[in-house]
């Protein structure tokens, strides 16, 4: 094992609670494993509720309801009516296709605060053509019931090659909705994104431009609906904190019962990820190898171990050392420290060289069949 | 942003308030965030119910802690509420 017991372990915060695989839609930057479809039992409600209650218990009380869709459970109301008893402050984060009126108002009632809904672009065809289904209109209509029953509304726009040149329009339809926060995510590529890079990676110009119609329409706007910008990692010479730092503050349950450090660290090799069919929440925080496995900076590879910013940033992004290096206790190589920077520059080129070629490699959708080839 | 002093103040319906047993504090809940409160913070904002103005918050505080000179530091605070989104005014 390479992290150790005996730090001192923060309890967590964040419960992200991924109640399901299942989705209508097929975004090819899909954030769940690419196996997905391997991994189809899905947790009873009787089991997501003693989740929960076990991890209020240790202080979390952020909780996201996510997937996958999280409106296909249909025990959605009950899960988050537990939740409010036990004084979480429970998101939904859904992309909003097929939510009815009804069960908006029904979630309300059950005590949830706040719903985040994720359109694909401004536009119907491009929005539609990305989720892989008509959907765009409903999500619209949508997005004003959530408004209509009070809750706050975070609209989720993820950003890549095929929509940033429609940063004014997302805009433009993210006041039209009302949203009071609109998140604007660059695609991080993992899961589904990886696979997908060559076609969803914008160049260095588009994202300086994209950014700066942000950036003003931000200060126009201030006061009136808040912008989280998700950064771009490629472009920059330092990787993100992750997870605020490894079993620090997050802990994902995904639909099988798995739980996770990071949504991604299914991917990792031989971190034996607990379930917690087979023990509690503060067995699997405190104790499972999983979780310690990068607390701490023990297992810290040079440049991370000697650098006086391993504390800011906790040497980046594992599952992004993994995947692009094949060595997970890498420097993650958007570190412009690291000696494996090439691999990014590979990757900015590679995406480069496929926008301009003619024959551009199709989109890889999010469905079963595509994830049982994996 | 400057508080009007001459309306009510009230807490964003769009945040909540909440004492955290695990935290031993209060904190201000979002969509997906979170703001930990000092003691005095938690109190200031707890008196903003949407009838108080700001001089009967700070009367309120100067009441309750046995003290007065606070206007300078309510006043301070209850600007970066504001700013927040923590805090609304009609
Ligand atoms: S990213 Fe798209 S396909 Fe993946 S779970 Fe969300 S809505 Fe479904
Ligand atoms: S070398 Fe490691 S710790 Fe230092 S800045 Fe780069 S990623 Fe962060």
């Amino acid at each position: 094992m390479a992290g150790s017991n005996n730090l001192r372990i923060t309890p967590p915060r964040w419960l992200l609670a991924e109640l399901t695989y299942k989705c209508p839609l097929q975004c090819p930057y899909c954030s769940n494993p690419l196996d997905y479809a391997a991994h189809s039992n899905e947790l009873s409600t009787e089991d997501w509720k003693r989740v929960l209650t076990q991890a209020r218990k240790m202080g979390a009380v952020q909780l996201g309801l996510s997937g996958g869709e999280p409106l296909t459970r249909l025990d959605l109301e009950e899960i988050v009516h537990h939740a409010k008893q036990l004084g979480y402050y429970s998101n939904l984060i859904t992309s909003g296709y097929g939510l009815s009126e009804g069960r908006i108002e029904a979630l309300k009632e059950a005590g949830l605060d706040h719903i985040q809904i994720s359109i694909q672009a401004s536009s119907e065809d491009l929005s539609d053509h990305l989720a892989g289904t008509k959907s765009f209109e409903n999500k619209k209509k949508v997005a004003h019931l959530v408004k209509k029953y009070g809750y706050p509304m975070v609209l989720c726009v993820v950003i890549h090659r095929e929509n940033i040149h429609q940063m004014a329009d997302i805009l433009a339809m993210a006041e039209e909705l009302g949203a009071d926060y609109l998140e604007l995510a660059n695609t991080q590529y993992y899961g589904w994104a990886h696979v997908n890079r060559d076609a969803l990676l914008p160049t260095k110009e588009q994202f300086a431009e994209a950014e700066a119609i942000a950036q003003a329409f931000k200060e126009k706007i201030a006061g009136k609906m808040k912008i989280y910008y998700v950064v771009p990692d490629f472009y920059e010479g330092r990787p993100k904190a992750c997870m605020n730092g490894w079993g620090t503050t997050f802990l994902t349950i995904a639909p099988d019962g798995v739980a996770l450090p990071c949504h991604s660290a299914r991917e990792l090799p031989g971190l034996d990820c607990p379930n917690v069919n087979d023990f509690s929440i503060e067995e699997i925080w405190t104790n499972s190898k999983a979780f310690n496995f990068f607390r701490g900076f023990e297992w810290m590879q040079e440049p991370c171990r000697s650098c006086d910013e391993k504390e800011k940033d906790f040497g980046g992004c594992r599952c992004q050392a993994y995947l692009l290096s094949g060595d997970m206790y890498a420097t993650d190589p958007v570190c412009s420290k690291s000696s494996q920077r090439h691999l990014i520059e590979d990757a900015i080129t590679s995406a480069k060289n496929t926008a301009l070629s003619d024959n551009e490699k199709p989109l890889i959708f999010r469905n079963s069949k595509n994830s049982k080839l994996f | 942003m400057k508080i009007n002093p001459n309306l009510p103040i009230s807490f964003s319906p769009m945040h909540r308030l909440q004492w955290e047993e695990a935290q031993n504090r209060d904190v201000i809940l979002y969509p997906e965030g979170m703001v930990e409160l000092n003691h005095s913070s938690a109190e200031i904002l707890k008196l903003c119910d949407g009838k108080r103005t700001i001089e009967q918050i700070i009367y309120e505080l100067h009441r309750k802690f046995s003290t007065t000179g606070l206007e300078k530091d309510i006043t301070h605070f209850l600007e970066i509420a504001l700013q927040n989104g923590w805090i609304k005014q009609p």
